[in-house]
């Protein structure tokens, strides 16, 4: 008996017993999963507003995992695939202590998103966590859940899908997921990983909104490198979900339906057919809408503004990029800059209406980004057409992963500020109302 | 105005270069500062290039990532520069101006001259430390070489302390949940059968880094409030 547990000991990762997925050695008279079932429920108003919190130095993966420990989750599925994060590994020790009902591991990323809609179909909360290719495999599933109105929470660690292949954390990924119809979130770091799963179950399943949520960070930084995170005692969870209430009638498993669509023409291409669809997608973008409220209520709004009344130039970035800018504006401060940061933590809903507000006096606007196509300079180019005079700025940008260098971002302030021509950043990608229009000639003929 | 150094370290496999940056960061943490690595390597195999990136401040660093334009530059084998074992080529790339270069070898290497003229133009002040030579003469082997770096660089920054730096010797060696790589692990192994055992391996580490942070001191390298630290930081409650 205990050969058998110690050769078993031995497949596991040596070393961090936080990471370890070691079986616990066998004690007949302790309940594994005892201290799960001591957890008290807790409203989600004093879940997130008043619970008094402690510090801890852990992974953005060991976030994840105990944001999920607080998340009264039913249904977990893993695929681990290359490059993946630790996350789904440890959601699966959550399983061993009791704090996740159902745990197992799928076929491929198909496979598990189909059988994660399925799950959250029948009416359970449902957790999985992807990365780089995995996230694009999975798309097919992904994209239909908005559509299908299923509440589910999804971890995605964007480690690069373009060639060459890299597996380090370029978040070009995201640009396909914030055209799916889902809510997605942008962390920065650890804490953002652990604040924003739990606020994602909690707004995934609000009835006016009833759509899955997608959490993004830029892999690697955030999943692997350990940073601090306030987290709520372990021994408080939020509410568990409450199907029956839902806005969508759950799965009858007991009489399953010969078919899942009960209206024939949604499958048949004439008029009503486009027309449901075109009602079907406007109400899920409508519940995307819908949700401003609720990420203003438990996560404190859709971004973070800094010093950005009177400043000189705006830096407006979300994940690892508003990390790189946050040291950007403290360079600038010592060259005698006043540089304002806005991160974005919302991608979808996108804070249309903030950026309106925060960027109507400024006169230089700096995005910089992870990935070669600047998705987030061309939401905030819209968003604030019309409202807005400055000279856009869409870049610096790096590639394939690389760690964006400060300095880089600090030249473009110092060149947007000066008229200097930039050195690292296209003219195709400068944008703005102050922006001469020979200038960006390429960039419309390109467009 | 935050002091703040960002340190990139290039070794080669063997040399201790992401235990140093390791106890350098738990130092500077110890000595009430804020500090962040990121390790960078391919295979792990000795003589192998490795980098570490080390960022020391006494303010929150939010930063992450490599670091491609460094105050600080430490290369811990000649091969580095010689031979090109590096991530970073050449050696100084990236290198800010009035930035330093801390080389592991005993007295001044001949540079090609487009490297020397480059490095002057960016008036790079270059360091050349005998850590290797020193960590034989103290500890009788070579293995402490990144200790007399890390001493060095201690005392070139002034963000932490010998007590900070002995502390962390201690953490790293007497453990504190640290996790390392099977690679560390096995040569953890190698470096302590070859003391009697763990109070002396810490002892002589703690030597070695001594004389790193005063020979710093002794050539005016040091961070002006750095003095000279004599005899030894008492290591006898471990």
């Amino acid at each position: 008996m205990s050969e058998a547990l110690e050769s078993e000991q031995k497949t596991n990762p040596q070393g961090d017993p936080i990471t370890s997925v070691a079986a616990p050695k066998a004690d007949a008279k302790k309940d594994p999963h005892a201290e799960a079932k001591r957890q008290k429920i807790v409203t989600p108003e004093y879940m997130f507003h008043e619970a008094p919190r402690t510090k801890e130095f852990i992974t953005g993966s060991e976030a994840a995992k105990e944001a999920v420990r607080r998340s009264s989750v039913d249904l977990a599925i893993a695929y681990p695939i290359t490059p993946q994060s630790e996350t789904m590994q440890l959601i699966g020790v959550l399983y061993g202590e009791g704090y996740v009902k159902e745990y197992y591991r799928g076929e491929e990323e198909v496979g598990v998103m189909a059988a994660i809609a399925g799950g959250s179909r029948a009416g359970v909360r449902c957790f999985t966590a992807t990365a780089g290719p995995g996230t694009l495999r999975g798309l097919e599933g992904i994209a239909s859940w908005p559509g299908h109105r299923l509440p589910v929470v999804a971890m995605f660690t964007c480690r690069v899908v373009n060639a060459p292949l890299a597996i380090q954390p370029d978040n070009i990924e995201v640009s396909y997921l914030i055209n799916s119809g889902m809510i997605v979130f942008h962390a920065e770091n650890q804490q953002d990983m652990f604040d924003f799963i739990m606020a994602g179950f909690t707004i995934s399943e609000k009835n006016d909104v009833t759509l899955p949520v997608g959490v993004c960070c830029d892999g690697f930084f955030v999943t692997h490198a350990r940073g601090y995170v306030r987290m709520q005692d372990r021994g408080l969870r939020l509410p568990p979900r409450e199907a029956w209430r839902g806005a969508v009638p759950v799965l009858d498993a007991e009489n399953p339906p010969a078919r899942l669509s009960r209206d024939a023409p949604v499958q048949k291409s004439n008029f009503m057919a486009y027309n449901i669809h075109a009602v079907w997608q406007q109400e899920v973008w409508a519940a995307v809408e819908r949700s401003r409220k609720y990420i203003n209520k438990y996560m404190g709004g859709l971004l973070t503004a800094e010093n950005v009344e009177g400043a000189d130039a705006l830096i407006i970035a979300s994940g690892s990029a508003a990390a790189q800018s946050r040291e950007a504006v403290r360079l600038c401060k010592e060259k005698g800059l006043n540089v304002g940061l806005i991160k974005v933590r919302s991608l979808r809903p996108f804070p249309t209406k903030e950026l309106r507000e925060l960027c109507g006096k400024a006169k230089l606007i700096v995005v910089p980004e992870f990935n070669y196509v600047g998705w987030l300079a061309k939401e905030v180019a819209t968003a604030i057409y019309g409202f807005s005079k400055a000279k856009i700025i869409g870049g610096p940008r790096v590639y394939g992963g690389q760690s964006m260098p400060v300095e880089l971002i600090v030249d473009e302030v110092e060149s947007g500020l000066t008229g200097k021509k930039s050195t690292n950043v296209a003219m195709s990608q400068i944008m703005g109302g102050t922006v001469n229009p020979d200038e960006v000639a390429h960039f419309m003929r390109s467009i | 105005m935050a002091k703040r150094f960002n340190i990139r370290m290039a070794g080669v496999g063997g040399q201790g270069v992401v235990t140093g940056s390791h106890i350098l960061s738990t130092a500077v943490i110890n000595a009430g500062g804020e500090s962040t690595i990121v390790p960078f390597y391919g295979s792990e195999k000795r003589m192998a290039p490795v980098e570490s990136y080390v960022r020391v401040s006494d303010e929150a660093i939010y930063e992450i990532g490599e670091i491609t334009f460094p105050h600080i530059i430490i290369i811990f084998h000649p091969q580095v520069i010689t031979h090109g074992k590096s991530y970073t080529m050449p050696f100084y790339f990236g290198l800010k101006e009035d930035g330093i270069a801390l080389i592991n070898n005993d007295g001044p290497m001949k540079l090609h001259r487009d490297q020397a003229r480059e490095l002057e133009e960016r008036r790079a002040k270059l360091y050349y430390f005998p850590a290797t030579k020193i960590s034989l003469e103290v500890a009788g082997m070579d293995l402490a070489t990144n200790m007399a770096l890390m001493g060095c660089i201690g005392a070139i920054t002034g963000l932490t302390t010998m007590a900070g730096l002995d502390q962390a010797v201690k953490d790293r060696f007497l453990g504190k949940g640290f996790v390392v790589s099977g690679g560390t692990a096995a040569l953890d192994s190698v470096v302590e059968r070859k003391f009697k055992k763990k109070q002396e391996l810490i002892e002589k580490n703690v030597a070695v880094m001594r004389a790193g942070w005063n020979y710093a001191v002794d050539h005016g390298w040091a961070s002006p409030d750095v003095k000279r630290v004599e005899e030894p930081v008492a290591t006898a409650n471990a």
